[in-house]
């Protein structure tokens, strides 16, 4: 598995994010650019610019029409994915660690940080898009239709429930909130993780009936978007800040490493720089894929499941397009339920 | 109307005062005790009955010895007289200060006086409260026996079916004991926070486990590992066992202040900082004051550095001794159980810098009567040159002695059984620029303790250590430092061996081989022998462990055929930060491990078998501390031993059976485990989709809804659509040139 290379950042990654068709991977990073990349060849596609702060988040519309991003600059921007164009600028008062588009691509969600008095939120916002062709510019509206706000403690990242029906939040102190996405109610709230270890990252199955999450207790969850019941515990050696569930094979991958203020302290060979492959339903660790030399911010996976990329503290992107080893991989119970 | 200054009549000053309320209970409970005027009396008892005319001769003769403790005048002293003009026996004495008064209680009872007196001397205050009526019951009644209550089995541990072993691991704020299940995961016996403060210990025989308290040291054991024992001294740092568990000798840095009352320690400790103690009573036998070490004899004004003797009491191997050597002046030893100088008086040695008993008790050719070996050394003083001696004991007779010359530092190493002890002498050349090492080797059983000299060794020797139960030794020597290099000098590791010679016991001992260029710095012996792990601990840059077999059973090379050894390396690992090294009991595994306590990066233990296969690594937050439990000594005797090691093949094939059958059993659990997994996670999903399929009925939303578009947009199955290939030409300009066509 020969890694594809992107070094078009110049600063330490925050989130990577595949389109729906796979085919573009969208960066970001705290050198306030967003980057597009063909996921086939690792070439550069174009940039947006105009952000003035780092960006923490990015995601794009299921249909490919429109990338929304947010930043330390305390605005969301949406753009036109084809021409770059910025089409909207919402401002907040603190800066904003997560955008999420609604499966359908008719909401967008977006957790603001708690700071300068400033208590976090999460916002929802209706997204209109033009009639054919759709990347034409429309107003979108300037309020959101959604407010939540976290008083007990804030939410880190934040996405949406199959068929957009719950809103799930990771928190700072290391539980899993459940929203309900249309009246913007708490109805659960579990401490999944060790408390006061942050939750980091929050990624959902392709169907989006479970979530696996990511913390700084060194362990990740599978948790049921219905109930937050916990199902599964990925236990690793190092702070984790990422982790997917890929589609087409039962595994979730995990990355992180030593915190980034600690990394000047440690010798490179224990920063375990790794994303780590574990099985999904046995909880075994089954590979590590070594590369970056900078903890591990983000990962993502292709939507069919055949390559996922990682962005480092290093700065760089790493595409890899899995082999064949890795889709003929079995455990001997899988392969006798297979034959039944 | 509150009172004013002016109006405040007689009655409202008085106001306060409630005279209904009963205060009694409260004086008695906060009483002041006017005792401090009393603290500088003591009370003399066993004086002779003299008439008036002489008492002021006895006073007199009295106040010699009491003014050798504190100082007190014959005004003070008060010797009553009664209606027969004759002293009663008994005088009270005052002193100036309470700290002297207690010294004389200290120093003078139980004193003699002459040959019929012996004086008896207690603080006045003592007497009124123990002896005033009423205090003493005038019958007597007999202590009431406790009901017996059985105690736990202190060796249980030793009972278990695998003969597996146990160690103790602390880490964060938790200590655990655990079974070491190979490469399974161990299997806990307790787990416990904040069992100690400071570190956990190991009893030389595995009996009690001691936990380190700033109110003293709690001794564990049994199966569930209760309390056994406490015993109390006050900011207690260091902590040693006699060889087999009777004694323990405790160290603080600060003395001891033993307030009054203390259930367990008494006037005696006050002020020591070093205890020794019963074990199986738990009280103190005796305490002292602890001598610290110096570099060496002071030289001029320069303050020589102060170092913690320790273990400031050496045991004998049969524990009748404990000895303590006072640097440079002499060494005393004591006979247990009452802790009594031996022959009253300290051995004096001038300038003795170390002394070590045998391990074990030897008996020497010849040599009929009971005997304990000590060992120590003197350096050059003067003209005289040094001296290595060996002490037997209770005799205190030198029984033999070396000089040495050019002496810089000398190490004494007995070999475990106490056949041989070997005398690292670390030599200096007339210039006193370079060092070399000898080793001198006492061969302590054979007749008239015959010395044999290594001298081949051209470099200074930093670690030296016999086989266990053996006659071959490892060595590391290291070259000079260049000065002003921040790289450790390469060392070299040399291996020896008694040679073989017919007819004579042991021959002389003989280089195998020596390592060149390495980086090793520690030796750790199997504890059965044969096999030693050489490695690099608390280095920065190497972290090598070399795992040697003494007694390899391949072909011997030609050159060593007259040694007693088959020098094999077996495997070299390493261990990223390694720490510590630790053999179990019975030499089958060994743990490394890199402690928190030396620094914070990648803390865990990782197990080894004796070979260097590695068993299991476990990454471990603010690891401290690994210690394997010590096995007592075998019950089989050597007949029986012999026996086990003939049929080995025989008990291996049963032992390995089982080790099948357990992997078997583990193996069989694991998959039907996994089975029970993936059911439950199919069932799961399945359940979930349906539960799904019906919400999407409710919101209206076609079942198919995501479905279609994922059949659209990104086929979910390559292999039914055929993998699509982008193929891509790139084309690239290797090299341009200008031809000029004239």
């Amino acid at each position: 598995m020969r890694p594809i290379l992107l070094s078009g950042h110049e600063r330490s990654l925050n989130q990577i994010k595949f389109n729906r068709d796979g085919d573009l991977l969208f960066s970001v990073a705290k050198d306030k650019i967003v980057c597009a990349w063909w996921s086939a060849n690792g070439e550069r596609l174009g940039t947006y610019n105009g952000h003035q702060g780092a960006i923490w988040t990015v995601d794009v519309s299921p249909n490919t029409v429109l990338l929304a991003t947010g930043s330390a600059d305390n605005t969301v921007r949406l753009w036109n994915v084809k021409t770059g164009e910025c089409l909207k600028v919402w401002d907040f008062p603190t800066a904003v660690k997560r955008v999420e588009f609604a499966p359908d691509g008719s909401k967008l969600l977006a957790v603001t940080e708690k700071r300068m008095g400033f208590l976090g939120t999460i916002v929802v916002f209706d997204i209109k898009y033009g009639e054919e062709p759709r990347e034409q510019m429309v107003d979108q509206v300037e309020e959101p239709n959604l407010r939540i706000t976290c008083t007990e403690s804030k939410a880190t990242v934040a996405g949406w429930s199959y068929l957009g029906k719950y809103i799930i939040a990771g928190h700072e102190d290391g539980s899993i909130s459940q929203y309900d996405a249309k009246t913007g109610d708490q109805l659960e709230n579990v401490q999944a993780h060790e408390f006061d270890h942050q939750i980091n990252d929050l990624n959902f199955s392709a169907d989006r009936t479970y979530f696996i999450t990511a913390s700084k207790d060194k362990s990740a969850k599978l948790m049921s978007s219905r109930n937050l019941a916990i199902m599964k515990t990925y236990v690793a050696d190092t702070p984790l800040n990422t982790a997917v569930i890929t589609p087409k094979k039962d595994y979730v991958i995990l990355g992180g490493g030593q915190a980034a203020m600690d990394v000047t302290t440690t010798s490179a060979r224990q920063g375990k720089f790794e994303a780590r492959f574990y099985h999904k339903i046995f909880e075994d660790e089954i590979g590590r894929v070594r590369g970056h030399f900078g903890p591990l911010n983000t990962i993502h996976i292709h939507p069919n499941g055949t390559a996922y990329a990682s962005g480092g503290e290093d700065g760089y992107v790493r595409v890899h397009h899995f082999d064949k080893s890795y889709f003929d991989f079995l455990y001997e119970v899988e392969r006798e339920q297979l034959k039944k | 109307m509150a009172p004013s200054f002016d109006t405040l009549s007689e009655h409202d000053l008085h106001e306060e005062e409630d005279e209904e309320i009963d205060f009694s209970d409260l004086k008695a409970q906060y009483e002041v005790k006017l005792e401090e005027g009393l603290d500088t009396f003591v009370v003399i008892d066993g004086l002779p009955v003299v008439p008036e005319e002489s008492r002021q001769k006895l006073i007199k003769f009295l106040l010699r010895k009491l003014n050798a403790v504190g100082s007190t005048s014959e005004d003070a002293i008060f010797m009553p007289l009664n209606d027969k003009n004759m002293s009663e026996g008994f005088a009270f004495v005052e002193y100036e200060t309470p700290e002297q008064a207690l010294a004389a209680v200290k120093q003078l009872h139980g004193t003699p006086l002459d040959k019929k007196h012996t004086l008896s001397v207690n603080k006045l205050m003592d007497i009124d409260r123990y002896g005033r009526e009423g205090r003493i019951e005038e019958e007597y009644k007999p202590p009431q026996l406790e009901p017996f209550k059985e105690k736990d089995h202190l060796r249980s541990w030793m009972g278990d079916p695998n003969a597996r072993d146990q160690f103790a691991l602390f880490r964060g704020d938790k200590v655990g004991v655990f079974w070491n299940n190979k490469n399974h995961p161990p299997e806990n016996v307790v787990d416990r926070a904040h069992w100690t403060q400071l570190f956990v210990q190991w009893s030389p025989k595995g009996t009690y486990l001691a936990s380190v308290h700033p109110q003293g040291i709690q001794l564990w054991g049994g199966p569930t590992f209760s309390k056994q024992k406490q015993l109390p001294h006050p900011f207690v740092q260091l902590v040693e066992f006699s060889p087999g568990e009777s004694y323990m000798t405790t160290w603080s840095a600060r003395p001891i202040q033993v307030e009054e009352g203390h259930p367990v320690l008494s006037y005696e400790e006050d002020g020591k900082n070093i205890i020794i103690w019963d074990i199986v009573s738990g009280k103190p036998l005796r305490s002292f004051v602890s001598y610290d070490l110096t570099a060496g004899p002071a030289e001029g004004d320069a303050q020589p550095k102060k170092k913690v003797q320790w273990p400031a009491f050496k045991w004998s191997a049969d524990e009748k001794y404990v000895a303590r050597m006072l640097q440079h002046q002499s060494i005393s030893i004591y006979e247990l159980p009452r802790m009594n100088l031996l022959g009253k008086t300290s051995v004096k040695i001038d300038g003795v810098m170390d002394f070590e008993w045998s391990p074990a008790t030897v008996s020497r050719e010849g040599i009929k009567q009971y005997e304990q070996l000590l060992c120590f050394w003197t350096p050059e003083i003067g003209s005289n040159p040094a001296r290595v001696g060996m002490m037997s004991v209770p005799s205190k007779e030198i029984v033999r002695t070396r000089n040495l010359f050019n002496v810089s530092d000398v190490k004494l190493h007995w070999q475990s059984q106490g056949t041989y002890v070997c005398v690292k002498v670390d030599r200096h050349s007339k210039s006193k620029k370079s060092l070399a090492t000898n080793l001198e080797i006492f061969r302590v059983r054979e007749k008239g303790v015959p010395v044999e000299v290594v001298d081949s060794l051209k470099d200074t020797v930093i670690n030296f250590a016999w086989e266990p139960n053996g006659g071959r030794f490892v060595l590391i020597t290291t070259g000079e430092t260049p000065t002003g290099s921040a790289v450790p000098p390469k060392t070299a590791v040399s291996f020896f061996a008694p040679e073989k010679i017919k007819g004579a016991p042991v021959g002389s001992f003989k280089l195998v081989r020596t390592i060149e260029r390495k980086t090793s710095n520690a030796i750790y012996w199997s504890p059965k022998g044969r096999f030693v792990v050489v490695g690099t601990v608390h280095s920065q840059t190497s972290f090598d462990i070399d795992f040697w077999d003494m007694d390899f059973e391949g072909e011997k090379p030609e050159s060593d055929k007259d040694l007693a050894a088959n020098l094999q390396l077996l495997k070299t690992v390493e261990h990223y930060g390694v720490t510590d090294i630790d053999w179990d009991p019975t030499g089958r595994y060994i743990v490394t491990s890199a402690s928190a306590w030396t620094h914070s990066m990648e803390n865990g233990w990782n197990i080894h078998t004796f070979s260097g296969n590695t068993l299991a690594e476990h990454p471990t937050d603010k690891f401290k501390q690994f210690v394997w439990r010590p096995r007592p000594a075998t019950l089989l005797s050597k007949e029986e031993q012999k026996q086990v090691r003939k049929n080995l093949r025989e008990y291996s094939k049963e032992f390995e059976e089982e080790d099948r059958y357990a992997v078997d059993i583990a193996n069989t659990a694991v998959v039907e485990k996994r089975k029970r997994v993936l059911n439950e996670w199919t069932a799961w999903l399945r359940r979930e989709k349906e539960l799904l399929a019906e919400e999407k009925d409710a919101y209206g939303v076609p079942d198919n809804v995501d479905d279609a578009k994922l059949a659209k947009d990104a086929p979910s199955n390559i292999e039914e659509k055929g993998d699509s290939v982008v193929e891509e030409i790139v084309e690239e300009i290797i090299e341009e040139s200008e031809e000029v066509v004239v």
